[in-house]
């Protein structure tokens, strides 16, 4: 009896379990298996019809002139009886429906079955167009070729690595050395400066954009990449520091002190022993801020503003759900090409990430 | 002659110290200097370069990162060089200043010129006025460009940052209970189930998913045809298939402000895999023996979570659900691409942002800035009173 109970409960968890997971997954996995549908299927089914469905699908094509009909009366075909309206409609009979398509005077009469089906035209073109730059042609279900403009989205990958990378790195480094000093050195202020840092952790960064804004106009950094990464810096720095202080602050002191002993500085101790200690903290912190930078919107938007040739991905997604707020074939695999790259870095680090956020994370 | 001896050996000792030391200063002119060099040529390289475009994006990801390294290590150098009082003076400070200096400029200051620019009408500071000479005060005051509180009159009293506040506070409310909930149940379901590893990560992959992909994620969830036509989004195909007519959920404004919840749903969607995380690895700290001792007197599996987990971890349970609140005050992107704040949808960051930067009123963009500002100040008093009760320190 006892057993049953368990056994029962572990498949109610189970059950609700999936149920959750299923509910998590579903949006992606319709993004993900749409964007490689061809721009018809897209727009005519949904994405669910790859998989095995029953879907009327016609055996039989009739002429209603052959046939001798008059659909002002009642009408049997194929030992169906209807009227105009009843056909028009479709009418079922065991396996079969009989449907009439187009009016009355020029219509045909489909004789349909229900089969087990799957619509699997996948295509690459999504992605060629999304990718590349040029002009390029595809060839429509139709067999015709038609010429589309790209969207050349490889550019925006490029820039959203050389935004993300310097901005994920530059402060680590200048955090660690923070880090290091707030942990290890004694100076003036200490204290005061640190509770800056803390206080500073939940800072809307809204508050700082028109101020930085005007800076940057005034120092030519507007639209530049070194303004970016600084600005992630500025916005990322504080957690960062307060994430690796506590973290250095706690390796063993001996270890330090015999290295001070034997005459290392605090360069050397910071550059040859610290870092290579810290290692797990720096890259919790970095994938952290790797995943922040990358998918950032609205610093992109405001410091790297409306040039096209420096727009990252997250901006260029945008521009394409104003312009082709319903061109699902284009907005599908663009959102897949922006989701790749910390999707990779997510499922293969994020032991570490969880890590990091078990260290505390609260982001201005 | 042996005084004679170390004497002339103190003089020539003296001698190579002085040639060290000049050979020293030297460098420590020359390299930082050849570094300056090395830098401002990375910079003109990017600025004027018609290279491809990727050996461009490598360039500027050395020069950036590289740079900043090498700055560190020249002043490092320059200051190890100085007689050693101060060089232990300075030292900390290469290492904590770059720090200060970024965070002070980027944000610590930005709070007191954004309050200055929320007194002054849409065009800022008038000419010959700044926050850092206060004596050019009068000139401020005299100057029709000084607004005083008006900019917060004005957006109080506007119907659309009252929707916009509602809009927050229904956020607040349901974003962030729901993603707390929605982590709580997985976190506690996951534990006691096999497939604990897939499922975490399959709840927590939306993480890395940036708003603005989220966005277009689930517009395609909602998307509308007429009810004539195949639905093509999936909660219009179930609800036809159910027999309801097709709705425009998130743009459905007969039902605002309950389609702001098809937005929330959104952020739940991508923070619940973050609550859950920290959830479950506190349900994991919870000893064994206090369990233990909780079914040998008897209690039930929903009393053991509810009388023994819970309380256990609400520390963690508040922290995060602040941590969630925060984030879902400043919640921008998501609004921002579905609708762009129409349908009744507007929050404070998207009236912020239209005000600072599509109508280009500083005054009020600073104005509501601040009032984010204000809301987040009790989480920061209490971060800073933790602090203080650290010793340590």
């Amino acid at each position: 009896m006892k057993k049953r109970r368990k056994w029962l409960s572990s498949g109610l968890i189970n059950g609700a379990l999936v149920l959750l997971v299923l509910l998590w997954s579903v949006p992606t996995f319709g993004l993900f298996v749409s964007s490689f549908r061809t721009r018809e299927d897209i727009q005519t089914s949904g994405w669910w019809t790859v998989f095995p469905h029953r879907e009327w699908q016609t055996t039989k094509t009739l002429n209603v002139k052959e046939l001798g009909l008059d659909p002002n009366s009642i009408m049997t075909i194929e030992g169906v009886q209807g009227d105009f309206k009843q056909f028009r409609k479709g009418i079922e009979k065991g396996n079969k429906r009989i449907q009439w398509v187009g009016n009355k005077r020029l219509g045909r009469i489909e004789v349909q079955e229900r089969k087990w089906t799957v619509n699997w035209h996948f295509t690459l073109d999504n992605y060629k167009q999304v990718l590349f730059g040029r002009e390029m042609e595809i060839t429509t279900a139709k067999g015709e070729t038609e010429t589309i403009p790209g969207q050349d989205m490889t550019q925006a990958f490029l820039n959203s690595l050389t935004v993300s990378i310097p901005a994920t790195i530059i402060p680590i480094l200048i955090a660690a050395f923070a880090a290091y000093a707030f942990a290890w050195m004694n100076f003036p202020a200490r204290r005061l400066m640190f509770i800056l840092v803390v206080g500073l952790l939940v800072v809307p960064l809204q508050i700082a954009l028109v101020p930085i804004l005007s800076d940057y106009n005034k120092l030519g950094l507007n639209g530049t990449f070194l303004g970016i990464w600084l600005a992630h810096t500025g916005f990322g720095l504080a957690l960062a520091i307060y994430l690796l202080y506590n973290y250095i602050s706690t390796l063993p002191r001996e270890m330090l002190e015999s290295a001070f002993i034997d005459g290392a500085s605090h360069f050397t101790v910071f550059v040859r022993l610290v870092l290579p200690l810290s290692v797990s903290a720096l890259a919790s912190f970095a994938i952290f801020q790797f995943l922040w930078v990358w998918n950032d919107y609205l610093v992109a938007l405001v410091f790297l503003g409306n040039d096209p040739t420096n727009k990252v991905v997250t901006q260029r997604l945008a521009d394409l759900t104003g312009t082709f707020g319903n061109a699902w074939h284009i907005l599908t695999a663009g959102a897949f090409v922006t989701m790749v790259l910390p999707l990779i870095v997510f499922i293969s680090l994020q032991r570490y990430f969880v890590r990091g956020l078990l260290a505390g994370s609260i982001k201005g | 002659m042996a005084l004679y001896d170390s004497g002339n050996e103190r003089h020539e000792s003296a001698l190579a110290r002085l040639g060290a030391w000049l050979v020293r200063l030297a460098l420590a002119a020359v390299i930082p200097l050849i570094a300056f060099a090395a830098i401002y040529a990375g910079y003109i390289f990017l600025k004027n370069s018609h290279a491809p475009k990727w050996v461009i994006a490598g360039v500027a990801i050395v020069w950036g990162v590289g740079g900043f390294a090498v700055l560190y290590w020249v002043f490092n150098g320059i200051v190890e060089k100085l007689p050693g009082v101060w060089s232990e003076r300075l030292l900390p400070f290469v290492f904590v200043g770059p720090a200060m200096a970024i965070l002070t400029w980027y944000l610590a200051l930005p709070v007191y010129r954004t309050f200055w620019l929320s007194l002054f009408d849409r065009d800022g500071f008038p000419p010959g006025f700044s926050p850092f000479r206060p004596w050019t005060w009068p000139a401020g005051i005299h100057s029709s460009a000084f607004v005083g509180l008006a900019n917060y009159i004005t957006t109080f009293t506007q119907d659309i940052f009252q929707v916009a506040i509602r809009n927050n506070l229904m956020w607040i409310v349901f974003g962030s209970t729901l993603s707390v909930g929605f982590g709580l149940l997985v976190a506690a379901l996951a534990d006691r189930s096999k497939f604990e590893r897939v499922s975490k990560s399959l709840i927590f992959l939306p993480m890395a998913i940036s708003f603005v992909g989220a966005g277009v994620i689930w517009r395609f969830m909602y998307v509308v045809r007429p009810p004539n036509q195949p639905q093509i989004g999936l909660l219009n195909a179930i609800t036809v298939a159910l027999g309801g007519t097709p709705h425009p959920w998130d743009k459905w404004v007969d039902i605002a402000p309950w389609n702001n919840l098809f937005l929330i749903v959104i952020v739940i969607w991508l923070q619940a895999g973050f609550a859950m995380v920290l959830f479950s690895a506190a349900l994991k700290g919870i000893p064994e023996e206090l369990i233990e001792a909780g079914r040998i007197d008897g209690a039930s599996e929903l009393q053991i979570f509810f009388r023994i987990m819970l309380p256990y971890i609400m520390g963690t349970i508040i922290t995060t659900w602040t941590t969630i609140v925060i984030f879902t005050l400043k919640i921008f992107d998501v609004v921002w691409v579905m609708t762009g704040g129409q349908y009744g949808t507007h929050v404070i960051a998207t009236l912020f942002y239209r005000q600072s930067f599509t109508a280009r009123n500083s005054g009020m963009g600073s104005a509501i800035a601040i009032v984010l500002l204000l809301a987040v100040i009790p989480v920061m008093i209490y971060n800073l009173k933790q602090f203080r009760e650290k010793e340590a320190f």
